[in-house]
């Protein structure tokens, strides 16, 4: 299609797909590369990276293999930034059509929610979430997703303000079309493009969030996820800097081929803004 | 070329490039035109012939990637196609000067009208603030705005459409330039400003003996006020000379097409009216309230005050009003997507008003709409197909039964039946508004509710269109309601007229009636005002 080849023209974006490729494929490759428990011990503590060919990146302050880590840490990030990304978008754009479609009262209630989501900071909503629920996998990635619907229900509310009082959905209405399915048929395929592009962001926001509360120890602590590690280094960061510097290179690297495949969706979908 | 030598502009051979992947390589080819000093040029064409894009050339305001590739445009003694940046700059509002269809736009909203006219005195020249505020004065009295000193103090928002075009006009003639362009400045206008923007724009040129070149669509307004006219078809020259003798006695065949395809302005004979009734409008009204708080400083409009109205079995009554006359509103309530505040609207011998959503749902089969814009009514993401079909799936046909006969509509309204599969941007306009119409046809609707169908089409596909409706009209005995601002396609197609100012009927009866013998003074106004009235007449006559 017309929007993949304009997505292959930009360099920037390709990037950005390789290096999304990448984490994924250390993703899925982790239990063939390193089939034991990441969490256990392997060697000496305190390794320095290509000392021993054992562990390429050294290891940390009890031991364990940070290359082992890395692996396992991007399924950790991937699983998070997607599913909390996936809660936010869908819960985002349910909340943000119902608001754009009806209007008035619907509107104001929906919007005042929002609004009261987004008055909060989101890291402190997300500590609060945290504190209560406690830290497991499941209600960090929940708690992230939650704290994270708020823009794309307005995104999603402004396309559909927009687009309502389109003459194609006028059409759809005399045809005898009910509201659910103007909704879901007629507009919604209008107003997702905005809306995915700006999923991109989220989930860059999703993981650096998760690896902020592990850095805090609030994350869960029996996964072995980037967070948790630059949490550990914090200890030994003055000396042995590298436990903390080389989990802290792969989330700037996760995050930037995000933001770069985000960016590069956006020139794909919408060719007309980039031309400035 | 002494001719060229005393032109106030002369183009040779001019072609613009464009971009690789457009419909085609050049928007101009080797266009060679002249505007004598103290003439009104028009330049005439329909959508894609290159008109719009020549004024961009001479202005040298052409998008990106879009280049001037041969030829030369001499403009008091200097080629414009090779001037630099900066020698146009200063050309550009002072001694060309342009103005655009759509005043609203082309002004800056946060700025006062006379803010924005002393703008082009204090790039252009050293005069001082008060002579600037003099000057600025004089101007908008010069192009008749009710009011200068409220009309300088007044942001674009606050003034209409009209006054508006008048506020550019004179930020155009500001500075006295030798050459106006004016790029479609009347089209979107109501028929009855227009009439009065093209007199200001003939008084004006004839005083100040400025070369106009005025870009158009419409032969109406070629026959009220050129000198002399250019036709062009997809970039090129097809004819050019005196007005008087490209009306009357055209050469080139495009010419012969595109005069034949302006609607005359008499009625055809009528036709026989059934005597029974399908749809009868009574006492309808809408009011729109806005603004106040507790009821206080509200501002109430009727958009449509008291209606009523009977359509005859198989005939089509038009709906002919300005902007802001309340007929799309009117249309908007009889297919129900406004309920109306007051009245009934019977079809079938039901209440369209009184029913409920679910029932509503399920009778408006037998009312159905066809927009006005073919590019805004058919959702971008939708199948042709799947658009025609959507409406009698919606209602319980099975969807292979429902594709087929999507595919038997594409060729009763012309559209290649082998078309069905693309989507709505592969198709040209004209072809957008036969979607439009098959959609609408798809459930067998016993009333078509048509709201300005052609208004945003070239005028031969228009003719073409027009056609289509009164042939399908036959064919199907459809009863239709056809809203329009445009008298002369109202004169063509509709056996009954219902003319509409302010929300209320001020007049109505047969077509010919109305026409050749109006009652009500709006609607002599109106008939006045249309572009080439007496070109529009006279060719009636021959066509008979």
């Amino acid at each position: 299609m017309e929007a993949i080849k304009r997505y292959f023209r930009s360099p920037a974006a390709v990037i950005g797909l390789i290096l999304l490729l990448i984490v994924i494929a250390m993703a899925i490759s982790a239990s063939f590369l390193y089939p034991h428990d990441p969490l256990s011990l392997a060697g000496r503590p305190l390794l320095w990276p290509l000392t021993n060919p054992r562990f390429p990146l050294g290891t940390d302050n009890s031991g364990r293999d940070i290359a082992a880590q890395i692996f396992y840490g991007a399924r950790i990030s991937l699983l998070i930034g997607g599913v909390a990304t996936a809660i936010a978008i869908l819960t985002g754009i349910v909340v943000g059509a119902f608001a754009g479609f009806y209007g008035g009262w619907v509107d104001n209630v929906l919007m005042r929610i929002t609004e009261a989501f987004q008055t909060l900071p989101n890291f402190l909503l997300l500590l609060v979430l945290v504190a209560v629920f406690g830290s497991t996998l499941t209600t960090v990635t929940f708690a992230v997703g939650i704290v994270s619907w708020p823009a794309p229900a307005r995104l999603t509310r402004a396309e559909f303000l927009s687009l309502r009082n389109r003459e194609f959905v006028q059409a759809g209405r005399t045809l005898g079309m009910k509201d659910l399915q103007l909704i879901v048929g007629e507009i919604l395929p209008n107003a997702l493009p905005p809306v995915i592009v700006y999923a991109s962001v989220v989930m860059a926001v999703a993981i650096l969030l998760e690896s902020a509360l592990a850095f805090l120890h609030l994350s869960d602590p029996n996964v072995a996820s980037w967070g948790n590690l630059i949490g550990l280094g914090r200890d030994v960061l003055r000396v042995q800097w590298y436990v903390s510097a080389i989990p802290g290179v792969a989330i700037l690297v996760t995050v930037l081929a995000v933001s770069l495949v985000g960016q590069g969706l956006n020139d794909a979908l919408n060719p007309r803004l980039k031309r400035r | 070329m002494s001719e060229a030598a005393t032109a106030t502009l002369s183009i040779e051979g001019l072609s613009v490039r464009l971009p690789a992947g457009a419909d085609r390589t050049r928007a101009l080819r080797d266009v060679t035109l002249s505007v004598a000093p103290n003439e009104l040029l028009c330049i005439v064409g329909e959508s894609g012939s290159g008109k719009s894009m020549m004024a961009n050339a001479i202005m040298r305001l052409l998008p990106n990637e879009v280049t001037i590739d041969g030829g030369r445009m001499v403009f008091a003694g200097r080629d414009l196609a090779a001037a630099g940046e900066a020698e146009m700059r200063s050309l550009r509002g002072s001694d060309i000067a342009m103005i655009f269809q759509e005043p609203m736009t082309a002004l800056n909203p946060l700025r006062t009208i006379g803010d924005q006219i002393a703008e082009v005195f204090s790039i252009h020249t050293e005069l001082s603030r008060t002579e600037i505020a003099s000057k600025v004065l004089a101007l908008l009295a010069d192009v008749h705005i009710s009011d200068p000193k409220a009309a300088a103090r007044a942001y674009p928002h606050e003034l209409s459409g009209g006054q508006r075009q008048r506020a550019m006009i004179a930020m155009a003639l500001a500075l006295d330039p030798k050459l106006l362009i004016a790029d479609e400045p009347t089209t979107a206008l109501d028929v009855t400003t227009q009439a009065q923007i093209l007199k200001l724009i003939r008084d004006l040129q004839q005083r100040r003996k400025t070369s106009v070149m005025f870009i158009t669509h419409d032969f109406g307004v070629v026959a009220e006020i050129a000198n002399r006219v250019v036709v062009m078809q997809h970039g090129a020259i097809v004819e050019q000379g005196p007005a008087a003798t490209v009306l009357n006695n055209p050469q080139a065949a495009y010419t012969k097409q595109l005069i034949a395809s302006v609607p005359p302005l008499t009625a055809p004979p009528p036709r026989r009216l059934s005597q029974e009734d399908i749809l009868t409008i009574s006492g309808l009204s809408k009011t729109y309230r806005t603004g106040g708080i507790l009821g206080r400083g509200a501002r109430t409009t009727k958009a449509v005050d008291n209606v009523s109205l009977k359509l005859p079995k198989g005939a089509t009554l038009g709906i002919v009003g300005e902007s802001g006359s309340g007929k799309s509103t009117l249309a908007r309530c009889l297919v129900r997507l406004i309920a109306p505040d007051e009245g009934s609207i019977m079809l079938l011998g039901k209440d369209f008003v009184k029913m409920p959503r679910a029932q509503g749902r399920q009778e408006t089969r037998h009312i159905q709409m066809v927009f006005q814009d073919p590019f805004a009514s058919l959702n971008p993401r939708r199948k042709a197909v799947d658009l025609v079909a959507q409406g009698p799936i919606i209602h319980g046909k099975p969807r292979a039964t429902a594709i087929a006969e999507a595919k038997e509509l594409f060729a009763l309204v012309g559209l290649d039946p082998s078309a069905a599969d693309r989507f709505p941007h592969e198709f040209s306009g004209g072809q957008r508004q036969r979607i439009g119409l098959a959609r609408a046809l798809a459930l067998r609707p016993a009333v078509l509710v048509a709201d300005e169908p052609v208004s945003a089409l070239d005028v031969s596909v228009q003719a073409q269109v027009l056609k289509l409706l009164a042939d399908l009209r036959e064919r199907l005995g459809l009863s239709v309601v056809f809203i329009t601002h445009d008298l002369r396609v109202a004169a063509q197609i509709c056996d009954l007229v219902a003319v509409m100012k302010d929300g209320a009927i001020v007049e109505h009866g047969l077509a010919g009636e109305v026409f050749a013998n109006p009652q009500h003074a709006y609607t002599q106004a109106l008939l006045a005002s249309v572009p080439g009235g007496a070109f529009a007449r006279q060719h009636a006559s021959e066509a008979l």
